[in-house]
């Protein structure tokens, strides 16, 4: 017959079970090593600068399911020297990619507007690559009080 | 599925003018990561690239991911060059594909 402490020590080991299936151990070095992996997918391994890039994104979010952003690149945006693409990464998310942008001296101005889901509190990190092949990023750290992404998921 | 999709462009600009253009097409753009009440994965189905055209040259293209909100919203901006059509084409997963066009005048 089952036993009640017996019942509850099984009930705990399934309760683990699921929570490891979900949460890798050092999950915060997997998602670093993700995020530098999808950042040197756009950038090559080639140095990022800080700076020339401008992430408008709000500090405290209320809602994660969606994040305006905006992001302004310094650039003349002339045929010699534009920006040639705007991406941007969030460090919490599953996966770290949110947007790859290609933009070109037609755009006149270095711009882009969207909104995101961002499942965590984090940095968001905008990288600008220019026509001369320099990158350069700014990172903003948000904190998010309604995750996206999990929330409905794990009820 | 609905591909409702909405592009604001100005009707009339000058010539060199930088104009900004906002496009939002309607899109559950379901992450992949998400579970029903019972456990089963609800399967990814997002838009996956977006491409504007004007006059037939692409002025802008993007490549988005699970990572953007739903009904995903994107605002660029492009210099008007010449009066003629702007192209807008998104597509993605499941053979999602929704087009629309607007008309610019410059002067």
């Amino acid at each position: 017959m089952t036993t009640r402490r017996g019942f509850l020590l099984a009930l705990g080991s399934i309760a683990a079970g699921d929570a490891l299936a979900q949460l890798p151990p050092n999950i915060a070095a997997l998602r670093q090593q993700a995020l530098d992996e999808a950042v040197r997918k756009v950038t090559g391994g080639a140095q990022v600068r800080v700076g020339k890039v401008k992430l408008d994104i709000p500090p405290l979010i209320d809602n994660g399911n969606t994040v305006p952003l905006t992001v302004t690149v310094e650039s003349p945006m002339t045929e010699a020297d534009h920006v040639k693409a705007i991406h941007v990464f969030t460090e919490k998310n599953p996966q770290p990619f949110v947007i790859g942008a290609h933009i070109g001296p037609r755009a006149g101005r270095a711009k882009l507007a969207t909104r995101a889901r961002i499942a965590d509190t984090g940095k968001v990190i905008a990288i600008a690559e220019m026509s001369d092949g320099s990158f350069w990023s700014e990172t903003v750290s948000v904190v998010v009080t309604l995750s996206a992404c999990l929330e409905d998921g794990l009820i | 599925m609905a591909t409702r999709v909405v592009v604001n462009v100005p009707a009339t600009a000058r010539r060199g003018e930088v104009i900004e253009i906002r496009t939002l097409a309607g899109h559950v753009m379901e992450t992949g990561f998400r579970r029903t009440e019972r456990g089963v994965l609800i399967p990814r189905d997002i838009i996956t690239r977006f491409v504007c055209t004007y006059n037939g040259v692409e002025v802008f293209s993007a490549e988005l991911h699970p990572a953007m909100a739903a009904n995903p919203l994107i605002s660029f901006t492009t210099v008007a060059t010449e009066s003629g059509t702007l192209e807008f084409k998104w597509s993605g997963d499941n053979g999602y594909s929704a087009t629309q066009s607007a008309a610019i005048t410059v002067s």
